[in-house]
């Protein structure tokens, strides 16, 4: 405890002395650095920010120094977290790559892929993006049909994915193939890593309701991938994709505790759109909504408490299995509530009659919709507490 | 008989449909949103739409209108909720004419009802001076001069302001800035001078602007009803718009769940059609509750207008409120149960979806008519 405390003093003074000024607020979509061969610096403060925080490993704190971390245990990892959250400091190097594939490449991969890809993941070299569902893979994600063939000396893939995230801004793309169309769905698929700059690999952007176009479609066409960016055994890559789904549920479900970009939280809207009487919102309904949020929001920070604590203390339970569902509904809500209380001034699309954090809260609304179908929709996370949590017959 | 449609209704609605599906179906919308048109409507369209009748639905015989009723109109603003199709139906058509048959003289009867009827008139009700609706908070001020009046103010969320002919203008003769005492409406030509317009790009690509009214000038004549007394008869037109707004969102919301439905039919995961799971079927039973009450509602706040108008408030709030919820909860639930594809801009949903939005806060929000219903009931 008292370890943690001097750690904590530590950390606050280093991010004190070293996080630029501009970097403690909240970044827009275009300021966030995403790494990668073609990702670039909003600015040289991000820059400096960026290499100073890699430098003591801290874009990846949990990692193994090795292969480019920061060696910090969870608890640590957690002050570090409160401390850049106390003075708003800016993610260093958004990435899947480190939210998704590392966590997945530490447990299942060989040392060689993890000092190959990890450490150009932490130094922000190599931007990923997920390869997963297909046209008519979503939910059903075991039923997918891209295929990889064994050619002797490499894998022969053809097919498409869909809604890959970022796929035009990537370089790199982790892929569930299907290896064994003899055997049952689950068990003839692998975990693929490829790099997309292999020929045969394209993509094309699909616009999303918020007007962003940030998923594509991914086309393979014959494309050759070494044999040693298999991860994991052969046939064997359901339960890698599986484990990584788990850290991007966990991921998705935490989102909402943030405010991203500049949406402002929803009491700070009403204290600037609505009207009080006697310290109280007028509008009753608004609220009435607006208590119902806030003490949900409350009630799913305390269980991500909870998990935190469960996980160290080495105790299981059915919480962390909620958290997407919880999580991504409760950032519908918010997004919803959000307009309801700006009123007209939360619908505006463009143009200077309404402020930047206005619009911005119009296009995250739209996003919302997104948050309870990616990374697996909300009734698949309900599907899986029917039959993981509460074991009940399956039809 | 207010429940079922007549015969001449039915004509009347098919004809609506089959029109908007193949001239403004939502594709047109998307046409005009991607090309930044400045007008965000088709004025050779509205032109056909009017010689179909529908700028002059409720206007009396006598100034060039079908006599319709306003249960008429609701059906081809109904069909326009299918369609989401840009016009100045609900401006021109529903309010500005409700605001002059209402308020108007019979001069400006006389003069205006005809011009409306055919397309040649556009009008825009400036009310909002708020981000949330509130019909008696009037700050623009109407000050009376020897030769008429001078206008000073701002208007925001005026449907159709930056391309209507004339303004509707909600004005403050006298009272305190939040009473419906003292209240005038007056007609101002957009383009007279002092009037600044600034259009408002809006989620649902339809059209909006902001106002200011800098020492415009306004003769007497252009002054609709009496001076300082608009607030009831305001109450009407706006009772009218509500109701109206209910129908176009009992399109909208019919539309986009029919869509939806048809998906869950065509849509196979674990080998099934995803229509097959009951999580989904229940939740699609349920909201086809809910559309058959909102329907009832509907038909009979329209019919309301037309045959018991001193029930108008209640059923305007009733139907706002009601269909307020159902169109959020509809195009919610069409996003969610269309999964991936449900979130792009390639599929007609997100367009429902955003136009729902501001279908919801236009001349009153949920919490608005549920307390106004609560207030009207005493309670
Ligand atoms: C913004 C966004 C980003 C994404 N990024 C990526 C990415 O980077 N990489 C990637 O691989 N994928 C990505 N996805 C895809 C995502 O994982 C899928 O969209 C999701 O798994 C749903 O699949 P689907 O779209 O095919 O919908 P479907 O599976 O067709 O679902 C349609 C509807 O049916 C419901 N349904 C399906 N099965 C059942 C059932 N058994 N019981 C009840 N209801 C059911 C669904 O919940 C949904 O409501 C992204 C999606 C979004 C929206």
């Amino acid at each position: 405890m008292e370890q943690l405390e001097t750690f904590r003093t530590e950390v606050r003074q280093w991010l004190q002395d070293n996080c630029p000024e501009s970097q403690r607020s909240p970044a827009l979509p275009e300021e966030q650095y995403w790494g990668g061969r073609s990702g670039s610096f909003a600015g040289e403060d991000a820059r400096l920010w960026f290499e100073r925080m890699h430098a003591r490993g801290w874009t990846a704190p949990e990692w193994p120094e090795a292969y480019g971390g920061g060696g910090l245990n969870p608890q640590q990892a957690r002050v570090l977290k409160e401390e850049m959250k106390r003075i708003n400091a800016r993610t260093p190097l958004y990435s899947l790559g480190i939210w998704m594939l590392g966590p997945a490449l530490l447990e299942y991969g060989n040392e060689e892929q993890k000092l190959r890809h990890l450490k150009a993941i932490t130094g922000g070299e190599i931007r990923w993006c997920q390869g997963y569902s297909e046209p008519g893979s979503g939910s059903d994600l075991a039923s997918l049909q891209t295929r990889a063939e064994d050619m002797g000396d490499h894998y022969l893939v053809n097919g498409s994915k869909i809604w890959t995230t970022n796929a035009d801004k990537s370089d790199w793309i982790f892929c569930l193939v299907r290896t064994d169309p003899g055997a049952k769905k689950q068990e003839g698929i692998s975990f693929l890593l490829i790099d997309m700059a292999t020929e045969g690999v394209s993509v094309t952007p699909i616009e999303l309701i918020s007007g962003e176009s940030e998923f594509c479609q991914t086309f393979f066409d014959n494309v050759r991938v070494p044999k040693e960016n298999l991860v994991g055994e052969l046939n064997k890559g359901w339960s890698i994709a599986k484990a990584l789904l788990v850290h991007e549920r966990k991921l998705m479900s935490e989102m909402g505790s943030e405010s991203p970009r500049l949406q402002v939280p929803p009491t700070a809207a009403a204290r600037d759109y609505l009207d009080f009487v006697d310290g109280k919102i007028a509008d009753a309904q608004l609220r009435s909504d607006l208590v119902d949020y806030e003490m949900q929001m409350q009630a799913i920070g305390l269980t991500h408490f909870r998990c935190f604590e469960e996980k160290a203390a080495g105790v299981q339970s059915a919480a962390p299995l909620v958290m997407k569902y919880a999580g991504t509904e409760a950032e519908k809500i918010k997004s919803e509530l959000l307009l309801a209380i700006m009123g007209t001034r939360g619908l505006g699309w463009e143009g200077e009659s309404f402020s930047a954090a206005e619009l911005d809260t119009l296009r995250l609304w739209a996003m919302s919709k997104a948050m309870t179908i990616a990374g697996g929709t909300s009734e698949v996370q309900l599907n899986v507490i029917a039959k993981n949590v509460l074991q009940l017959p399956q039809g | 008989m207010a429940l079922v449609l007549n015969e001449e209704q039915r004509l009347l609605q098919d004809t609506a449909r089959e029109f908007l599906q193949q001239r403004a179906p939502v594709e047109a919308l998307r046409k005009l949103r991607d090309s930044r048109d400045a007008t965000g409507y088709d004025p050779s369209l509205w032109r056909e739409m009017c010689e179909l009748g529908w700028a002059s639905i409720i206007l009396p015989e006598a100034y060039g209108g079908l006599e319709f009723g306003f249960a008429g109109l609701g059906l081809v603003v109904e069909e326009s909720g299918r369609t989401l199709s840009a016009s100045p139906l609900f401006a021109t058509g529903v309010l500005g004419a409700s605001a002059i048959l209402l308020a108007g003289n019979e001069t400006q009867k006389e003069t205006l009802l005809p011009q409306l009827a055919v397309g040649e008139l556009t009008l825009a009700l400036a009310l909002e001076e708020h981000h949330h609706h509130r019909p008696t908070h009037v700050e623009t001020r109407l000050a009376a001069e020897a030769d008429g009046y001078t206008l000073n103010g701002e208007k925001c969320f005026v449907l159709d302001g930056h391309s209507a002919d004339q303004l509707l203008v909600v004005a403050r003769s006298s009272g305190e800035p939040d009473s419906s005492n003292g209240l005038t409406l007056v007609l101002v030509p957009r383009d007279s001078a002092g009037v600044r317009c600034t259009r408002t790009v809006m989620a649902d690509s339809r059209n909006a602007a902001n106002l200011q009214f800098d020492q415009v000038r306004v003769p007497a004549e252009a002054v609709l009803g009496r001076v300082g007394e608009a607030g009831p008869l305001l109450e009407q037109v706006l009772d009218r718009g509500r109701i109206a707004m209910a129908a176009e969102m009992l399109g909208l919301a019919k539309e986009s769940f029919a869509r939806t439905v048809a998906y869950l039919k065509e849509r196979e995961q674990f080998g099934a059609l995803i229509g097959t799971f009951q999580a989904l079927q229940h939740r699609a039973a349920q909201i086809q509750v809910e559309l058959e009450l909102c329907q009832s509602v509907v038909l009979q706040a329209l019919s309301t207008v037309d045959e018991q108008p001193q029930q108008l408030p209640l059923m305007a709030s009733l139907a706002k409120a009601k269909l307020n919820e159902l169109a959020k909860r509809v195009t919610n639930e069409a996003v969610q149960m269309h999964g991936g594809i449900g979130v792009t801009d390639e599929l007609e949903i997100g367009f429902f979806l955003k136009r729902a939005r501001v279908a919801m806060q236009i001349l009153g929000d949920t919490g608005y008519h549920k307390d106004r219903y609560a207030r009207l009931c005493g309670y």
